[in-house]
């Protein structure tokens, strides 16, 4: 919806505007500006509090979660996220984790589509139909189970143990990947995440080479994405980067995606997580 | 059958601060979908808020609001236990009423 959106920009640059007076003589004009739309930004955020869209989609995560369903009948109570069946108080501060049963390292969403597949009798073509939802003719199970269950771990530390092998080998290929360049444009994700002050059009880009940055992005992921009206989750994040990077289309819930998430969130160990968070 | 509503409704001083999220499109009827086709107007016209059986609140709304609302406002009065009611009712005659109580 292109019409509305308009209003959010341009409301943070007349705000921005009136700062920009009170600080002229004592900042440089660009350091200023920069810094009032930041602030500006953040106060229509704190503005918004107890008004995140993203528990319209808990609710129905929720329900999702708590009904039988699939050719086998059998609800999410059955899903264990690595902390017992059907415990999800806390369970997403340590995913991704090693999953004996799948015998694979898997983060929340592929270990959902697993408990899909393997409890509730669908076939991965059926659970990954609708990864990224779009309005209300096309919505995301995934997407509204991910808001559910990581609100329930909202300000638990993160937790990402990386005593399992299988996790450490995980996180080595997230890493390499993360600094790898490669494609028709020679990116990595370190070109636009490995030094401060980067920014995509007005985005600031956290340098996740940082401790801070690297914990305040993780963190506040999942989100609603403002300007989709959808909750995002952390697959669609790296998706959508490794689109923007002209890389192939990156498979959801593929062990790449996975080895990524692996060391983002490991990254972020011992900041207390904060989703679903809001985005622009 | 639209989702529920999400309500909060709280005491604040002599007053009761009402905050709601609302599920909803809101579609303006301007933009138009992947194969270039418009995507008809769909959105909330009426919001009414009642205070246990009392109308506190009584709004239009047209194309400049939102997809997913989040409304604020507060009422003089109100007690703890006290019931708010929202109705809300879109321009395809759909409609959706939740109740909260104050806390």
């Amino acid at each position: 919806m292109p019409r509305k959106l308009r209003s959010i920009p341009g409301a943070a640059a007349a705000l921005a505007l009136g700062a920009l007076a009170v600080t002229l003589s004592l900042i440089p004009a660009p350091a200023a500006a920069e810094q009032s739309v930041e602030k500006a930004i953040e106060q229509y955020r704190q503005d918004l509090q107890g008004g995140n869209p993203a528990e319209l989609w808990e609710a129905r995560g929720e329900d999702i979660w708590n009904t039988p369903r699939g050719p086998k009948h059998v609800s999410f109570k059955s899903c264990d996220l690595g902390l017992g069946p059907g415990v999800v108080k806390g369970a997403y501060a340590e995913l991704p984790r090693y999953f004996p049963d799948a015998g694979r390292v898997l983060d929340l969403e592929s270990r959902l589509v697993w408990c899909m597949v393997n409890q509730q009798g669908f076939t991965h073509a059926e659970a990954t139909k609708i990864t990224f939802g779009k309005g209300a003719h096309k919505r995301s199970d995934l997407e509204a189970l991910a808001a559910y269950v990581v609100a329930q771990s909202d300000g638990v530390k993160m937790n990402v143990s990386l005593a399992d092998p299988h996790v450490r080998d995980m996180y080595a290929v997230g890493e390499k990947m993360f600094f790898y360049r490669a494609g028709t444009h020679d990116f990595a994700c370190a070109t636009c995440h490995g030094s401060d002050g980067k920014r995509i059009r007005l985005q600031d880009l956290p340098n996740l080479t940082k401790k801070a940055d690297a914990q305040k992005a993780y963190t506040t992921w999942p989100a609603y994405r403002v300007s989709q009206g959808e909750v995002r989750t952390f697959q669609w994040r790296l998706h959508d980067c490794l689109r923007q990077q002209r890389f192939p289309d990156l498979i959801y819930g593929s062990d790449a995606s996975i080895a990524l998430t692996t060391y983002l969130a490991a990254r972020a160990n011992g900041a207390a997580y904060a989703g679903p968070g809001m985005k622009r | 059958m639209p989702d529920p509503m999400k309500i909060r409704a709280n005491l604040v001083g002599d007053s009761t601060e009402v905050k709601v999220l609302m599920s909803h499109e809101m579609d303006t009827g301007l933009a138009k979908d992947s194969s270039g086709k418009i995507i008809p107007a769909w959105f909330i016209q009426t919001v009414t808020v009642l205070h246990n059986d009392k109308r506190v609140l009584y709004a239009q709304w047209g194309t400049a609001v939102s997809k997913n609302p989040f409304m604020s406002f507060r009422f003089k009065g109100g007690a703890k236990g006290d019931k708010v009611t929202i109705t809300w009712v879109d321009n395809h005659n759909e409609t959706r009423t939740d109740s909260a109580i104050v806390g």
